[in-house]
């Protein structure tokens, strides 16, 4: 029977090709622009760690007052050393971290090669683990290691392969700033997108890898800069890298993870009870102002999708409405000028079910060419991205599965439904006035 | 021109003329607020900088360990780089207009006032207003006996030492509008903490800031004469010919080179350069609305094509019996491209209201201005232009049905 509704439907598409080329072209064209649009969006929205992010937090802290406050009353969006180092001090979540961002040259052991600036963290032990980072070889470094200020790094794949040529340099040493330090880690390939763990400093989106890590406390020891954003309300009585740590200036990202609503009532509990006390020792001359955001919360505070992305999205959801309205009308046209098709095929003894099915052949038939189409040209929408978009952006926009299927989908789900009504309407049709007024 | 029989033509076919209506009216809709987000994002991409932007290099290296002596390293670079041939002008600054890096300060006109007066680009270097190109409105050029260097100023600024804090300082001529109106800005002072008093001696005629994202804030900047020391955050800039540019960019990194070779270019950039990056994504976003409002363009005048055509394929016999009792082509012609005018009038009339609703929205939810009244013709006229084009073929096709169509039988 279905053969018979797809032969049935071919030749009526056949009758009339300009008008079945259209709705094609109609549905192609708006199922591509929306869905490229729509990768574009899923690649800067996308959760990085959808197992994890809802147990992890980034917590803010008030140490300027009212004056450094923005209209919105919210405190600053990174830490000052002494806060973060308070707050490393005391370890009241499960894991966390304080970080950095750094920018260390290192020195080839080969005389003849030139030194390279490669870009990283200092972190805390527990970073790897409360980010499930994912190695190639070896680990983090312990906690010890912390304590001890250990001249230890975690390279990246990427550098690894320059440096050793991808071997397993765990236990080698690599030259950061002019200083051995042994490799105890080498990342497998890790380049979460957004840069969740800093966005402050990352504006969220980064095409470079990061290629170091080293413990934050060595960091700070051999006088590592912050290549991050340092933000000041005042100008530090001292100057140098020693002045920004002893300053009220924010430039250290942190995040805790914590696994349960008990204990982010703690930690925030934990948070203002600091707070109070710097206000009782006078250090903070204002009421506790912290914000206990955790990551996805966090990402939207700091506007990590880029709004535009948002309007665009939009935009092109109109396009594709706009589409499926042109591609109903086409339909609409086609089919309610059949109903003498229709009274014949009825006086016949078809059952309304046999008309609803044929003609929902036909519109499947239309809808699925178009999402093809579509599909062809989301390919190629997706593809030259790149053209207008930054390439930090369009680097991660691509099609892959879910996007090829969810295409397909609406594409002939949203053929089917515009063919539901002409197909309601025909198949109503009396046999006997329709046979007579012809 | 006989609207009457139109109308009653078209509630024959309610469904599908209103569905046609509902697409132009959600294609004048969308492109309404499309072109309005376009020319927003033009208008930021035309923000002056006030240099000279086709004549400059931006280049910035990396010490692997740090200078002894920072400053005689500074000094000794810009030497170098001024012996390259072709070079006009050197200078060493902390920041770049629409860099991605910026310095700014708090200004206060008071030093008691407890709320800064605003936020201001605070720009470091010597030589900067020369190279950089841009112009002297009144008053003098910093002179390197107003420089201090980073250091001092700061080992001053701990112990309260006012001699060896900067005194002076070069504002722009729309931060010197915004802190005093239609006074002369000369000799006055600004505060940048209670006791950096710095005095106004030169007022420039336009120098953006670094991450210039709000445009009525973007000139406000000022220059101060510190001096800092060479380390990765500081950019040389090199004033040269346009035709130049690539050579000396190449002989300029050489030099530097030559000086240390243990030292790593983290950037070298035109100005050019720095532009494009900085309006990117602004570049990104207009030529994606324009995509999206062409595509919407095309399945709309497809539309019309579509259901013209049926029509037109659907009524040839009355078109004959009407050419049979004298109508003339044309009459048929006319009679097709009112119809369509009537149904894009009508959809336009519903678009500009939707336009209207969907720029509430986004003003609601993405702090975009109100849509200027100017906006609605253009989506008006583009629609109908769009509409009479597309009915055009078909309505040729109705014309050319000939009077004997009306005599055949089916």
């Amino acid at each position: 029977m279905l053969a018979y509704y797809l032969e049935l439907a071919l030749r009526s598409l056949k009758r009339s090709p300009g008008l079945t080329a259209l709705m094609v072209l109609a549905i192609g064209f708006g199922v591509a622009a929306s869905m490229t649009t729509w990768s574009v969006f899923r690649a800067v929205s996308g959760d990085p760690i959808p197992w994890k992010s809802a147990q992890l937090f980034v917590p803010q802290i008030d140490n300027w007052g009212p004056n450094g406050r923005g209209s919105d009353g919210e405190p600053p969006n990174a830490m000052s050393y002494n806060e973060a180092i308070t707050l490393m001090r005391d370890h009241r979540a499960r894991l966390q971290s304080a970080m950095y961002q750094i920018s260390p040259s290192i020195v080839p052991a080969d005389a003849s090669k030139h030194p390279i600036n490669v870009s990283g963290h200092a972190v805390y032990s527990e970073f790897f683990p409360m980010l499930d980072v994912p190695f190639l070889f070896g680990s983090g470094w312990s906690a010890a290691d912390d304590a001890q200020r250990a001249a230890v790094v975690v390279i990246s794949s990427k550098l690894n392969q320059k440096l050793f040529g991808g071997s397993n340099s765990v236990g080698r040493t690599v030259n950061v700033e002019g200083k051995d330090y042994r490799v105890v880690g080498v990342l497998n390939d890790w380049n979460p997108q957004p840069r969740f763990f800093d966005v402050v400093n990352s504006g969220g989106f980064s095409t470079g890898v990061e290629d170091v890590f080293v413990p934050f406390q060595r960091a700070i020891a051999v006088g590592m800069p912050n290549d991050g954003n340092t933000n000041c309300n005042a100008v530090p009585a001292e100057s140098g890298f020693v002045g920004l740590q002893h300053s009220a200036c924010v430039w250290i990202a942190y995040m805790a993870e914590l696994d349960d609503a008990a204990a982010v009532t703690a930690y925030k509990q934990y948070l203002d009870g600091y707070a109070r006390d710097m206000q009782q020792s006078g250090r903070f001359g204002w009421a506790p102002n912290n914000r206990l955001r955790d990551l996805p919360s966090w990402l939207d505070n700091q506007h990590v999708v880029p709004s535009d992305t948002k309007v665009s999205l939009l935009v092109a959801l109109g396009l594709l409405l706009a589409c499926l309205v042109n591609t109903t009308g086409l339909l609409l046209a086609k089919f309610l000028r059949r109903s003498g098709e229709i009274g014949v095929r009825r006086a016949l003894g078809a059952p309304r079910l046999a008309i609803y099915a044929q003609f929902l052949v036909e519109a499947g038939i239309v809808g699925l060419s178009g999402g093809l189409l579509g599909l062809l040209l989301t390919g190629v929408g997706v593809a030259s991205v790149g053209w207008v978009l930054p390439k930090d952006i369009a680097a991660l926009a691509r099609v892959d599965f879910s996007l090829l299927v969810l295409t397909l989908l609406v594409a002939v789900i949203a053929t089917m439904l515009a063919g539901l009504y002409p197909t309601f309407r025909a198949s109503r049709v009396q046999p006997a006035w329709q046979l007579k007024s012809n | 021109m006989d609207i009457l029989p139109i109308l009653s033509t078209l509630r024959r076919h309610k469904l599908t003329s209103w569905l046609l209506i509902l697409e132009i009216a959600l294609t004048c809709a969308i492109v309404c607020n499309a072109v309005f987000l376009i020319g927003q994002r033009l208008q930021r991409m035309d923000m002056p900088s006030g240099v000279a932007e086709h004549e400059l290099l931006q280049i910035q290296v990396a010490d692997v360990t740090a200078p002894s002596n920072p400053y005689a390293r500074l000094a000794e670079d810009l030497a170098v780089l001024r012996q390259v041939p072709g070079v006009i002008s050197v200078a060493s600054s902390n920041q770049v207009p629409f860099g991605t890096s910026s310095s700014n300060g708090n200004l206060r006109l008071d030093p008691a006032q407890p709320e800064r007066t605003l936020n201001a680009g605070t720009y470091f270097g010597e030589n900067l207003a020369h190279t950089l190109g841009t112009r002297l409105v009144s008053g003098r050029d910093l002179q390197s006996d107003d420089f201090i260097d980073a250091d001092t100023a700061m080992k001053a600024l701990g112990t309260g030492d006012s001699k060896n804090l900067p005194h002076v300082t070069l504002i722009t001529q729309t931060l010197a509008e915004r802190l005093w109106p239609g006074q002369n800005p000369l000799g006055r002072t600004i505060y940048l903490t209670p006791v950096v008093g710095l005095r106004v001696v030169g007022v420039l005629d336009s120098l953006a800031r670094a991450n210039a994202y709000d445009t009525a804030k973007a000139q406000y900047t000022m220059v101060v004469p510190l001096r800092m020391g060479a380390n990765k955050d500081q950019n040389y800039l090199i004033r040269t010919r346009p035709e130049d540019r690539a050579s000396v960019m190449v002989a300029a990194l050489a030099a530097l080179k030559k000086a240390d070779p243990q030292r790593v270019v983290t950037t070298r950039r035109s100005f050019d350069e720095v532009r494009r990056k900085f309006f990117q994504d602004d570049r990104a976003m207009a030529g994606m609305l324009v995509g999206v409002i062409a595509a919407l363009l095309i399945v709309t005048a497809l539309g019309i094509v579509g259901l013209a055509s049926f029509w037109v394929a659907q009524r040839r016999r009355t078109i004959g019996v009407r050419r049979a009792l004298g109508a003339t082509r044309r009459n048929i012609l006319n009679y097709f491209q009112t119809e369509n005018f009537l149904l894009a009038t009508i959809g336009i009339v519903l678009g500009m209201a939707l336009a209207y609703g969907i720029n509430l929205f986004l003003m609601l939810h993405y702090e975009l201005p109100r849509l200027p009244a100017v906006y609605f013709p253009v989506g008006a006229i583009v629609l109908w232009l769009v509409g009479q084009a597309a009915v055009l073929g078909p309505a040729l096709r109705a014309a050319a049905v000939p009077p004997v169509v009306a005599t055949r039988s089916v």
